[in-house]
């Protein structure tokens, strides 16, 4: 579903809107989505893709709207032993490393 | 991500052409490979990430990368302007297969019954060698009639595609093995075919049936 998402991603580029795509770049133990996988946010607050079953979306996004206006990429980290990630609730034990980058 | 870039690599993916995406995670400095030289580790792991068409990290002089693949997308080809193929198309390109359907009855292959697919109505040894069956195919044969059918298997398993299913029962297999090592296939060339086609699941209606062939072809695909 990469290529569907980089389609999305320049579809609402195209649109006039400012985008943020999000990219598993690590897993480690029993992550749900696989490295490559990617979340594309617009700051207007539009959604697709996904880096897990849903955890950690929410949070992701909210990192890429700060991402969409300091132009900063981040990596992030979730895993079992990362507070954040339980706030956020990674409930299936994986770890992952996501790339918030903001398409410019 | 530069929009300029994410061009580039939409113009790659719609030529069909091989490109890998780097990016530095330590600042987000992307680039495309092979459109842009690179240093002989990075170049050999870009290499390696097409030919396996899984991403990778790596570490060089210091800095982490993170390498996507994109490949051209997987095809399926489909022998026989069926039912069943009706099911089986659409469900193949939802999950990202290029769909053809080959058969040179053209009452079948309508665009009609068939919206947005492409049709191949060349018989179907010709129109399989003008397709050129590689690692990243599927082929499954729908007819149930020989001559539609054997000269596609024919060509299928003198290629490297990675899955070739054929639909008929057993006995109708049974049948087509004797065929087909009459045309000088050997024992681990027919056992490559994949019949009765699909994953048991019982299936009975037109889109069960393209859902256990699809099964088949992800499994397969895979590694399973």
């Amino acid at each position: 579903m990469t290529e569907d998402m980089l389609e999305t991603a320049a579809a609402w580029a195209e649109a006039g809107e400012q985008v943020a795509i999000a990219t598993v770049v690590e897993t480690w133990g029993s992550s749900p989505r696989p490295a490559g996988s990617m979340l594309v946010v617009t700051a207007s607050g539009r959604m697709a893709g996904s880096v897990s079953g849903g955890c950690i979306e929410g949070a992701v996004a909210d990192v890429a709207q700060e991402t969409m206006r300091t132009g900063q990429p981040q990596l992030l980290d979730f895993g079992i032993s990362d507070e954040r990630a339980w706030e956020v609730g990674l409930a299936c034990g994986g770890k992952l490393k996501v790339f918030v980058e903001k398409l410019a | 991500m530069k929009l300029a870039l994410l061009a580039s690599l939409r113009a790659a993916r719609a030529a069909g052409r091989p490109v890998v995406l780097l990016t530095r995670l330590s600042d987000g400095h992307q680039c495309l490979w092979p459109d842009e030289a690179l240093p002989g580790s990075l170049a050999e792991a870009a290499q390696a990430a097409l030919d396996s068409d899984r991403t990778a990290n790596l570490e060089s002089e210091g800095e982490a990368w993170f390498l996507q693949p994109h490949n051209p997308a997987l095809r399926l080809i489909i022998v026989g302007a069926v039912h069943v193929a009706q099911a089986l198309a659409p469900m193949a390109a939802g999950m990202g297969f290029a769909v053809t359907i080959v058969d040179p009855r053209r009452a079948f292959a309508t665009e009609e019954r068939f919206t947005g697919v492409a049709l191949n109505h060349d018989w179907p040894d010709e129109a399989m060698v003008a397709l050129a069956p590689d690692t990243r195919t599927a082929i499954v044969t729908l007819t149930h009639d020989p001559k539609l059918d054997d000269p596609a298997l024919d060509v299928a398993l003198k290629s490297r595609a990675f899955y070739v299913g054929a639909l008929g029962s057993r006995r109708t297999h049974a049948k087509r093995l004797d065929r087909l090592k009459e045309l000088g296939h050997g024992d681990a060339a027919i056992a490559r075919i994949a019949a009765p086609v699909g994953l048991d699941i019982g299936a009975v209606t037109a889109p069960e049936i393209a859902l256990s062939i699809m099964a088949q072809v992800v499994a397969r695909r895979r590694g399973k």
